[in-house]
């Protein structure tokens, strides 16, 4: 999901770092006001977790690649704004450092992937556990199904973005300028892939880590809840 | 132990096992991720490289593209494994340095 540069137009990476900028801004402020000291840790190990899981590409056998983010767990442990600044500053070291995912697209990658994703996540996990016990099993069920539809959703962005560029950018004859393939491609081949296996991976991944945290550290579990 | 001494355990069996994320793609025959093709791909897959991305592609040349050490890419399995392990550890450290260092300006003193 990590759009290069070269496949958004101008306009649009213009936009995405538009809408982006007041939410890192406001992700700042909170998280400066309500982010204990003892929290910081947290969220270090949170923004690791988001680099390291990102490397572990999955096949579609003979298809494409891809991989889980974890944006939604790191969420149910800090909270949304939290995993925002987590996932973004993992997804600005993976594009400086690695070239994995453009400077261009930085905004339109960090919309996806460090706005969307730990938000649908995040808001699905709370709307669906409620007031249930911190290590009941709804708890596992909740961020599970919080996390298939967040980056699901996040997919659909990043096919989304993908696809409208052969409708606004294309040459006099016909060829297009940033990403070749329009909606028809795109939108399917993002989301394809993440609703039958990538998804897949970040709900193990989520409810593993739930699970364990319920049996060794309930307490960071109840820390979150408050968010 | 503290939780956060286990789950930084967890980061680093995670960093160890990452190579995983190379080896099990290339044993399926798996290509890359879909839409992020280098232009020269691009020119196999719909027969020209289109103009925009041309240009932008090439904007920022990342030190250590792809996870790997630059001219790495014609290496086999177990240097680009070594890599990515490096390339982990590099890029965590970066980030627990960047959140230690805006600690001190996000948190609120005496905090």
């Amino acid at each position: 999901m990590h759009i290069p540069d070269g496949y958004l137009g101008p306009e649009t990476c213009g936009v995405f770092y538009a809408v982006m900028l007041p939410i890192w801004v406001r992700a700042s402020k909170i998280v400066k006001k309500t982010l204990k000291a003892k929290q910081v840790p947290i969220l270090a190990i949170g923004a690791a977790f988001n680099f390291v899981i990102m490397m572990f590409n999955v096949p579609i056998p003979g298809g494409t690649t891809g991989h889980a983010v974890g944006g939604t767990l790191v969420a149910i442990l800090l909270g949304p704004w939290a995993a925002s600044i987590a996932t973004t500053i993992a997804l600005l070291v993976q594009a400086l450092l690695f070239g994995d995912g453009g400077i261009t697209t930085f905004g339109a990658n960090c919309f996806n992937m460090a706005f969307v994703l730990p938000f649908v996540g995040y808001y699905i996990y709370k709307a669906i556990s409620r007031n249930a016990p911190i290590g009941s099993n709804k708890r596992v069920i909740a961020a599970g199904i919080g996390s298939y539809v967040g980056i699901n959703i996040a997919a659909a962005f990043a096919g989304l973005e993908l696809g409208i560029q052969p409708l606004l950018h294309k040459t006099a004859t016909g060829q297009a300028l940033y990403c070749p393939y329009g909606l028809n491609v795109a939108l399917p081949a993002m989301l394809g892939g993440h609703l039958l296996a990538f998804g897949w991976v970040e709900v193990i991944a989520t409810a593993l880590v739930i699970k364990y945290l319920q049996k060794r550290s309930p307490e960071l579990l109840e820390e979150g809840r408050k968010n | 132990m503290k939780i956060t001494t286990k789950l930084w355990i967890v980061i680093v069996i995670l960093i160890v096992l990452s190579p995983l994320g190379l080896i099990i793609p290339e044993y399926f025959k798996a290509g890359g991720a879909w839409g992020e093709w280098g232009a020269d791909e691009m020119q196999k897959l719909v027969g020209y490289i289109p103009k925009g991305l041309e240009e932008l592609s090439s904007i920022w040349k990342a030190p250590m593209p792809d996870y790997a050490f630059k001219g790495w890419e014609e290496k086999g399995l177990l240097h680009l494994s070594f890599a990515y392990i490096i390339s982990a550890i590099v890029g965590i450290g970066i980030i627990v340095l960047v959140i230690m260092g805006v600690r001190k300006s996000v948190l609120k003193r005496g905090d």
